[in-house]
């Protein structure tokens, strides 16, 4: 059955990224920077997932790991800009939000329930308050300009912003998200991973057969919490300008959004969320003044009908279609 | 001048403990984090500031007490459809269910009020200025935060009663101490859990009714003050009505004394706090775990 599932989820995902691959021989340019920010915020939604699904805890404030990752890029531009290239830049992101998502996470993983949710938001919060007013140093409320960058010495001179976006940078895109998949795909099939699930169904018992309950959750939000600074720093290119409002919680709440609308009991619901999120929102914002109605209307009738989110109701379809078949989740 | 510093920090945490104090009853009593009371208080917002339009000419004390009735009225109602319809269904739902319906609501509510009301700002000074300003110590002061004190201090003392008095409010604290207790004493849990959250609506659109007159009804004036009220209800405690005087205190008059020398410093430094507080105490000064 296990061998099953994971020869069919390999075969769905080279088949994913045959897609993907393609995308830009069909799709318009715009539609390719719309895939591009969607598979960015799938790498945060991912990881996310791995402290809601996994560790059991609601993170309301995965903004600030997002921040830093975006932020680390923006200083990095500001301060060094005659080094400015993105294997830097993605050091940069990575390294920062370890770090950040270390130290903040360190404090929340002693609590559980609504007062890691109230934690963590009021964390990202402080986050927001300093990027915003410290505003000689990070650019304030307007923020921080992201040219492009060098790659590995070549410099791209000449090359127009969206020239750059829908040529080699959706490859990029891609083969990032790509291993960020597969690295998450292993944390949560991985001894660890069945550890963090153990402290999320009870933490007495996990403490009792010697699973060091805080120290595993800790590891995990740092995981989780670099995952959203290597998406946070991808995005900023695609996004070409980043301010303090992606450490806000209004954003941190549409992180959450993203994970449920796709389901977040199945591995890959995420990615579908984050997608379909960039996509909802996108398109709202386009069509009406009142995108907002679209979108919180959306999030209320979600919430109300389909808890599962868009993965889960497809699986709960297809099992109730083909009796006798489980649905693969994992 | 640092009285007046005080004076002003005293309103800010006066107008604060109004709208924080029905955020901390809703988290007390139903354990939920409602993200859209902002929305409630922008309600009471531009419902006073629509009477108070409406009314021009009147005395000012007479305009406030239609469009703060008018204003708790409306954000109850809109609290009752949205407690009844909406959150019912959520008490025995994951935590992350709860938190984002609300951050759905909140998204409709905002639309809503833009529906309805328009975009544009509505101005209602017209209290504040019929009220003038007295002298103390030399500076001049405007009587309308003295009466915004005044209003808090007989809303505080109203739910205090309520709270410690009456058998409504007993029960109530019974809630909060125990769920499964309280229900199985034969408590009418449904119905308590409706009227606190109407109470906690009203107390939010009171709140957002009495700062119209200093500043205009603006769309996402909700954001910031739940943000500000978040932070009280962390410090003060869930559910804890002293706590969130504490709380509103001592965010006011750091605010206060913070915009006056160092502007820059106010909000990091009240998350600081904040965070600390959650830190060393999760369940906050005056809260029971």
């Amino acid at each position: 059955m296990t061998n099953y599932l994971f020869s069919s989820r390999a075969l769905g995902y080279l088949l994913a990224l045959i897609v993907l691959l393609l995308l830009p021989q069909v799709l318009s340019p715009y539609h390719l920077t719309l895939v591009e920010t969607g598979l960015s915020l799938a790498i945060m939604a991912l990881g996310l997932n791995l402290l809601l699904r996994y560790a059991g805890v609601l993170s309301f404030g995965h903004g600030a790991y997002f921040a830093a990752g975006a932020y680390a890029v923006g200083l990095l531009n500001m301060y060094f800009p005659d080094n400015f290239s993105f294997e830097l830049a993605m050091l940069a992101s990575l390294g920062v939000s370890a770090l950040v998502s270390a130290l903040f996470g360190f404090v929340c993983v002693r609590h559980t329930r609504i007062f890691f949710s109230i934690l963590t938001l009021a964390l990202a919060m402080l986050m927001f308050a300093i990027l915003e007013k410290a505003y000689h140093f990070t650019g304030g409320s307007d923020g921080i300009r992201i040219p492009l960058p060098t790659f590995f010495g070549i410099e791209l001179t000449g090359m127009r912003r969206f020239q750059f976006l829908v040529g080699p940078y959706y490859y990029i895109v891609v083969g990032i998200f790509a291993a960020a998949t597969l690295v998450m795909l292993a944390v949560v099939n991985s001894p660890f991973g069945k550890a963090l699930q153990a402290t999320r169904d009870n933490e007495v018992r996990a403490e009792m057969v010697g699973i060091r309950v805080k120290r595993f959750r800790w590891y995990a939000f740092v995981i989780s919490g670099t995952f959203c600074g290597l998406s946070g720093g991808v995005w900023s290119f695609v996004n070409g300008h980043i301010t303090p409002e992606i450490s806000g919680w209004v954003f941190s709440g549409e992180i959450v959004y993203m994970v449920l609308l796709g389901g977040f009991m199945i591995f890959e619901g995420p990615i579908v969320g984050a997608m379909l999120f960039t996509y909802l929102r996108l398109y709202a914002v386009a069509w009406t003044e009142y995108w907002m109605l679209i979108v919180g209307g959306t999030l209320v009738l979600l919430v109300l009908l389909l808890p599962g989110g868009v993965t889960g109701g497809i699986a709960g379809l297809a099992a109730r279609l083909r009796p006798g078949r489980g649905g693969g989740r994992g | 001048m640092g009285l007046i510093y005080a004076l002003n920090g005293l309103y800010f945490a006066a107008f604060l403990f109004l709208t924080s104090l029905g955020l901390s009853i809703i988290l007390g009593v139903m354990g939920i984090l409602n993200l859209a009371h902002g929305s409630l208080y922008a309600i009471g917002g531009f419902v006073a500031a629509y009477f108070i339009g409406m009314m021009t000419g009147s005395p000012a004390v007479l305009m406030l007490v239609t469009a703060a009735a008018a204003a708790m009225v409306l954000a109850g109602a809109v609290g009752l459809v949205m407690e009844t319809t909406l959150l019912k269904p959520m008490y025995k739902r994951p935590l992350e269910y709860q938190l984002l319906i609300t951050f759905g609501i909140l998204m409709l509510i905002e639309d809503l009020i833009k529906l309805v009301f328009g975009g544009e700002s509505r101005y209602a000074s017209a209290p504040f200025d019929a009220m003038g300003s007295i002298e103390i110590t030399g500076h001049t002061y405007p009587v309308y935060f003295l009466f915004v004190m005044g209003i808090t201090a007989l809303a505080g003392l109203f739910i205090w009663w309520l709270m410690a008095k009456t058998k409504l409010g007993i029960m109530l604290r019974a809630i909060e101490m125990d769920r499964d207790m309280a229900q199985a004493m034969g408590i009418p849990m449904r119905r308590l859990t409706v009227v606190a959250f109407v109470l906690g609506a009203a107390l939010a659109g009171l709140g957002g009714a009495l700062v119209v007159p200093t500043t205009p009804a603006v769309l996402g004036m909700g954001m910031d003050v739940l943000i500000m009220a978040f932070i009280v209800v962390v410090i003060g405690g869930l559910g804890s009505l002293k706590g969130t005087l504490v709380g509103s205190l001592l965010v006011g008059l750091t605010r206060s004394f913070t915009v006056a020398f160092y502007a820059e410093l106010e909000m990091p430094l009240l998350f600081m706090i904040a965070v600390l507080i959650l830190v060393v105490k999760p369940e906050g000064l005056f809260g029971q775990k």
